[in-house]
């Protein structure tokens, strides 16, 4: 208790502290006897995997106390100390009855009321310095684990967050380097002291009388076999209902998220059925698993007294052949009653230890993963660059083998305007990829003013290049942080100048507080085209040779859009720039257009040529254009 | 106060739970209380008295009152986690329930996370509060009660003694709450600001990237990181001293009662068995006072979710049934807004003003008008998500708000903006709005959608599990799902609010085909922002800053020069350009 900020909202099992686990594996909770026999909706459960305590693993996370191994050893100075103290009180009750107050002596009862005294003192000193260094080195470790954490996973390539949902990333640096806590800081400590007092108590026991200790301890194989057994299954019902507890916020989330649709088919009372299936489902798992939990206290206090009953008869006994005396009797179940809490104790810390050594192998998982993209060992600077942009016979899979680019040779002069067009899936997206290089290709170069881009530091490459996503992401701050981001050197004037080069001047000034105006992550406050011109005044304020333009446009309304097509030209002069685009009208202003199907190049040049020629441009214009007739 | 008398109320149907919880609790901690005076008898009796005859019963009794306790825990155990179960149970059913009839308006302006807290983390709170809290106040009762009671009985003087440090606890406690508690708050505060750098910046990876700013993010991390860390020691060094202080305490207590107690054995005021006896009590009586300051706290936090979730429970549905509220019934699909205007938010500008549609049956409608010219808004009055400010919405004549939720909206199908399906195969996506229909009735309406061929190609198809979590399907062919979904329950309105501009140009032809075949025969209200789609709409709307500017068909506006022609010029002239010259060629080639 004393060592517990209990201030986090109690989890489902009290001593359990719930995280997600790793592996998944389909299983959909079991029919429970509904009218319908089919599943309404159906959520994978996350599997846990149980695995063995891993030594090696072990080993790696102690690693991270190492620079702070000298506050280390004094906190386990202190905790024996602490330790050392209170096993003196009960032999301390002892002398105080033997020599004290069965002789009647006042003067020895004074002395020794001092002394224990004292050692409360020495107690408290200890206690109080020892937590306040366990919980630093405890702290200093989480915080060196995220930083180092974070500071990982920014490098990582996007092949990592492609296959991750960021909810999962987050629980990693959050929930799972917090789950370590209490190992780091306390568990190690506590469990070493938790061994020294065990040693302890039984020396002293023994010293007392030998026999008795014995005596006393014929219950404790009793206990461990039984608490061992106990341990494990409530652990597996902690799990089961650790999973319908997931299930329940998954449904949760997705009926907050899918409200609309369920009212609009006027589904509240099947979600209601279904709902209250699964809450049951919860408390009945959960009740089954407190079934065993609630075993645990009387199973440790009865078999405890059980060993004080032994030892109180057997103690009399030998108290009555003048073989012990009254206050080592005393003292001796006092001793005994120390013994279990220990014992117990260290249960918990393996239990402790397995939730940690979950959490630290997903988490070293991360810390293993290198990045796909890297800046090889002698990689220089990209100058300035004038933006010729060279493709060299690229091949390029995302998984091994399955190649979305094959075979792309292409030469862009700088200044020069590229659309590229195609379906879904024809490779567009991953050409623009490897340009920015968010990945390498599988085979061949692409060269920037004839560098080879594998050669060449990532932020140099990167700075140099401008980019508008399809959908447009602000960070919360001032609108003015967030054009900033493209170049953090920017001045207030260089702002201004870049938001009324791409027409965003006029709608910003109407906002509140002006380029002061607060937006939040999901940019709520501004329209979708609000928010794609900050995009682009975001890319030219960086005033790049390269921009990149992937379907920048599409969600966008036809008025919005003749609004950003003025803003788009200006944008583009004098850059090299590759358009992702759908829109005819974008398309057929660029100097060349590249057309591509399951990731060849099929077509390349203007569009008066590719029209001429009939091929597959012809033909995908003329599918949208029969298609209006046809609608007509 | 009110709060926790609400929280009584909800208690009531399983109180016989509570009250078994706390008899038992009694009766552990009674039982508890024996053994002292087991040892007092053993000391004084058996072996100074030397009545050794009795060793045995004592003995036994040590036992006896474990066998007790265990018995007493466990059922007390199960009984206050079974109280705190049934409750939270019906109170989340409750919860769910509000969540499910709640509006459009309500979760406008709400946050998921924000309600996903409420219904975990401070039902979690709750739910301990239910389980143990209120159990936990009746121990405390008990162990000081009856400590005293005993205590007293045996020697006031050292009674006393052993009390001293008590007020001193008690004071130390609540000033300790007093000052541990905005510590805690502001570690959440900054853990919240912690997940939110984080969460900003995995999803803005794309950003990060593309600027090459992962120092600078890094830099925002460890700013925060390190906050945290300086957060979380504040908190440490409070109770770091408290913790053992209160341990000093006790001992000084144990020390006093040991000392005085010794003395008044010498003088024979008290027995040895009655000093060893007092010893035993005194943790029965530092042992609550500990307990109290976290009983407090959890009762203050309890109290604060609670509140929360009252607050949720009793947060009005925008939209009511009216009480003489009639069935909808044979809908054959006229609607008319008869000046209508509309509002979110009071203090809000209008969102609509003085609209008026009449749209005859089997009638089709375009809205087109730019982001926020309130193209949605006015189609979410027809289902009657959103009630209007003025004016009225009518369907076959009767007035949307005269008539049931649930009979008006099973007669419009739906296709929203931002397609959502749920987490589950996409047979039971498709049959989300009606459960009962045969397979044949489920391929039809995918087929109509032109959904079915590429359902058929997948691996499991119809029994292939969607969603957040399943498989990932294109833009494209979550539309086309959703198309499927809200033509199965044969609707006489349908509205499409459409998405159709992320998807390339072959899949955006299919969805037109689809939705061609799919107004046949029903009001259709649809915004889209391709002319495409609308060109041969019966009336087309054009709407700016909420009100209609333009209203005529395709023909009508294109010769008037507004906005219509505009977008049109933009859209069109470009493919009609390009194909002029063909068109000779056209009639040769087909």
């Amino acid at each position: 208790m004393q060592d517990n900020s209990d201030q986090k909202p109690p989890s489902a099992g009290t001593e359990q502290s719930r995280k997600k686990q790793a592996e998944q594996s389909k299983a959909s909770h079991s029919s429970r006897g509904k009218l319908d026999t089919r599943e309404r909706f159906q959520y994978k459960e996350e599997e846990a995997i149980v695995k063995d305590f891993d030594w090696s693993q072990f080993k790696r996370l102690l690693h991270y106390t190492v620079p702070y191994k000298g506050m280390v050893a004094i906190a386990l100075v202190l905790m024996l100390l602490a330790a050392g103290s209170m096993l003196i009180g009960p032999y301390l009750t002892k002398l105080a009855i033997d020599t004290a107050i069965e002789p009647g002596n006042l003067q020895q009862l004074n002395y020794i009321a001092v002394a224990y005294l004292s050692i409360y003192v020495l107690n408290f000193i200890a206690t109080s310095f020892r937590i306040k260094l366990t919980a630093r080195v405890g702290q200093n470790i989480l915080y060196d684990m995220r930083k180092k954490l974070f500071a990982h996973i920014q490098d990582l390539s996007f092949r990592f967050y492609d296959s991750r949902p960021a909810g999962k990333i987050m629980v990693r640096l959050t929930s799972d380097i917090e789950s370590l806590n209490n190992l780091l800081s306390n568990g190690i400590v506590n469990v070493l002291s938790d061994i020294f007092l065990l040693i302890g108590i039984l020396t002293i026991m023994m010293s007392m009388h030998f026999k008795l200790t014995l005596a006393s301890m014929i219950t404790l194989p009793f206990l461990v076999i039984l608490s061992t057994r106990l341990r494990f299954l409530v652990r597996m019902g902690w799990r089961r209902v650790r999973r319908k507890v997931s299930t329940i916020n998954a449904h949760l989330n997705e009926s907050i998220s899918g409200i609309r649709v369920t009212q609009s088919f006027t589904q509240e009372e099947n979600n209601k059925e279904f709902f209250d299936g699964i809450n049951e489902d919860y408390r009945s798992t959960f009740m089954s698993t407190i079934r065993l939990n609630a075993m645990f206290g009387p199973l440790v206090e009865i078999t405890g007294a059980l060993g004080t009953t032994i030892v109180i008869w057997y103690g009399t006994n030998l108290l009555i052949d003048g073989v012990l005396t009254v206050g080592s009797l005393v003292a001796f179940v006092s001793y005994l009653g120390r013994f279990w809490e220990p014992i117990s104790r260290m249960g918990d810390f393996y239990n402790q230890l397995l939730v940690a050594m979950a959490s630290s192998e997903r988490i070293f998982d991360y810390l293993d993963t290198e990045p796909d993209v890297t800046d090889s060992p002698n990689a220089w600077q990209l100058p300035s660059i004038d933006g010729r942009v060279t493709f060299d016979d690229v091949y390029f899979a995302y998984e091994k083998d399955r190649y979305v680019l094959q075979d792309i040779n292409l030469d862009v002069a700088p200044g020069e305007t590229i659309a590229l067009v195609g379906h879904t899936g024809a490779g567009k997206t991953s050409i623009i990829n490897l340009i920015c290089r968010f990945y390498d290709p599988s085979k061949g170069r692409v060269l920037i003013d004839g560098h080879d881009l594998s050669q060449v530091t990532l932020p140099s490459l990167r700075s140099q290049i401008g980019m508008v996503l399809q959908e447009t992401f602000l960070f919360s701050g001032t609108i003015a942080d967030n054009i900033r981001y493209g170049n953090l050197a920017a001045s207030e004037d260089d702002i201004i100048a870049a938001a009324k080069a791409v027409n965003a001047h006029d709608f910003i000034m109407q906002l509140g507080d002006g380029y002061d105006t607060e937006v939040q992550e999901r940019g709520t406050r501004l329209s979708v085209g609000q928010r794609q011109l900050l995009s682009f005044a975001r890319a030219l304020i960086g005033n790049p040779r390269i921009l990149i333009l992937d379907e920048a446009t599409s969600s966008i309304d036809t008025q919005t859009e003749i609004l950003i097509q003025d803003a788009l030209k200006r944008l583009l002069k004098g850059r090299t720039s590759f358009v992702v685009a759908h829109r005819l009208s974008t398309i057929r202003n660029a100097d060349r257009i590249v057309v591509l199907e399951d990731g060849l190049i099929k077509e390349v040049g203007t569009h008066q040529q590719l029209f001429d020629d009939q091929g597959i441009y012809y033909n995908l214009l003329r599918a949208q254009f029969k298609f209006l007739e046809e609608v007509s | 106060m009110d709060t926790f008398k609400r929280v009584l109320k909800h208690m009531r149907p399983h109180w016989y739970l509570l009250a078994l919880a706390i008899m038992l609790m009694g009766l552990l901690t009674l039982a508890g209380m024996v053994r002292p005076m087991l040892s007092k008898l053993l000391i004084d009796r058996v072996i100074k008295g030397e009545h050794y005859d009795e060793l045995a019963y004592v003995a036994l009794g040590f036992l006896a009152v474990a066998l007790f306790r265990g018995v007493f825990n466990y059922l007390r155990q199960m009984a206050g986690q079974n109280f705190g179960q049934r409750v939270i149970y019906d109170l989340r059913n409750r919860l769910y329930e509000r969540l499910q009839y709640l509006g459009f308006t309500y979760y406008d302006n709400a946050r998921t996370g924000q309600i996903m807290s409420r219904l975990t983390s401070d039902v979690e709170w709750l739910r301990h509060f239910i389980s143990f809290g209120i159990v936990d106040f009746f121990d405390f009762i008990f162990m000081v009660g009856f400590a005293l009671v005993i205590l007293f009985s045996i020697e006031w003087r050292l009674a006393l003694v052993s009390m001293a440090t008590m007020p001193f606890l008690v004071f130390l406690v609540f000033r300790f709450d007093k000052q541990i508690r905005p510590a805690f708050r502001s570690i959440r505060k900054q853990m919240a600001d912690l997940n939110s750098v984080l969460q900003e910046n995995i999803t803005g990876v794309r950003a990060v990237k593309a600027f090459a700013r992962e120092p600078h993010e890094k830099d925002k991390f460890e700013g925060e990181n390190s906050e945290y860390r300086t957060k979380q020691l504040t908190a440490v060094d409070i109770w770091s001293t408290f913790f053992p202080f209160m341990d000093l305490m006790s001992g000084v207590s144990t020390v006093a009662v040991l000392w005085y107690g010794g003395t008044l054995v010498i003088q024979q005021a008290i027995t040895l068995g009655d000093l060893v006896a007092f010893i035993g009590y005194i943790g029965y009586l530092i042992w609550p006072i500990r307990m109290l300051g976290w009983l407090v706290n959890l009762y203050e936090q309890a109290m604060a979710a609670a509140e929360r979730l009252f607050e949720l429970l009793d947060e009005p549905s925008s939209v009511t049934d009216a009480p003489d509220a009639i069935e909808l019934k044979n809908v054959e699909g006229r609607v008319t807004f008869k000046n209508v205007s509309f509002s979110y938010h009071e203090k809000d500008s209008p969102a609509l003003v003085d609209i008026n549609i009449d749209a005859p049956a089997g009638s089709t409608v375009a809205l087109l008008g730019t982001t926020g010219a309130g193209k949605t808004s006015l189609v979410n009055l027809i289902p009657r998500f959103y009630d209007p400010v003025d004016g009225e919405v009518l369907v076959d004549g009767h007035n949307v708000r005269d008539v049931t939720q649930n009979s008006l909206r099973e007669n419009i199908g739906i296709v929203l903006q931002e397609t959502f399906l749920f987490s589950t195969t996409i047979r039971e996506n498709i049959t989300y709005g009606r459960r009962d229909s045969s397979m044949e009735e489920i391929i039809s309406a995918a087929k109509a959608a032109q959904a079915h061929d590429f359902i058929s190609d997948l691996p499991q198809g119809y029994d292939t599990i969607v969603g957040e979590r399943g498989l990932g399907l294109s833009g494209g062919q979550k539309q086309r799902v959703a198309i499927a979904r809200a033509l199965l329950v044969d609707p006489r309105i349908l509205i499409l609010d459409d998405s159709t501009s992320s998807v390339d140009m072959v899949t955006e032809l299919q969805i037109q085909r689809a939705l061609n075949r799919v107004m046949e025969g029903r009001t259709t209200f649809v915004i889209a922002h391709r002319l495409s789609t609308i060109k041969n709409a019966d009336e087309i709307l054009v709407l700016e800053e909420g009100r209609i500017v333009e209203h005529g068909t395709h023909h009508e506006l294109i010769r008037e020069s507004g906005i219509y022609r505009e977008i049109y010029k933009v859209q069109f002239k470009d493919q009609e350009e390009v194909f002029a010259s063909q068109q000779g060629d056209d009639s040769v080639a087909g």
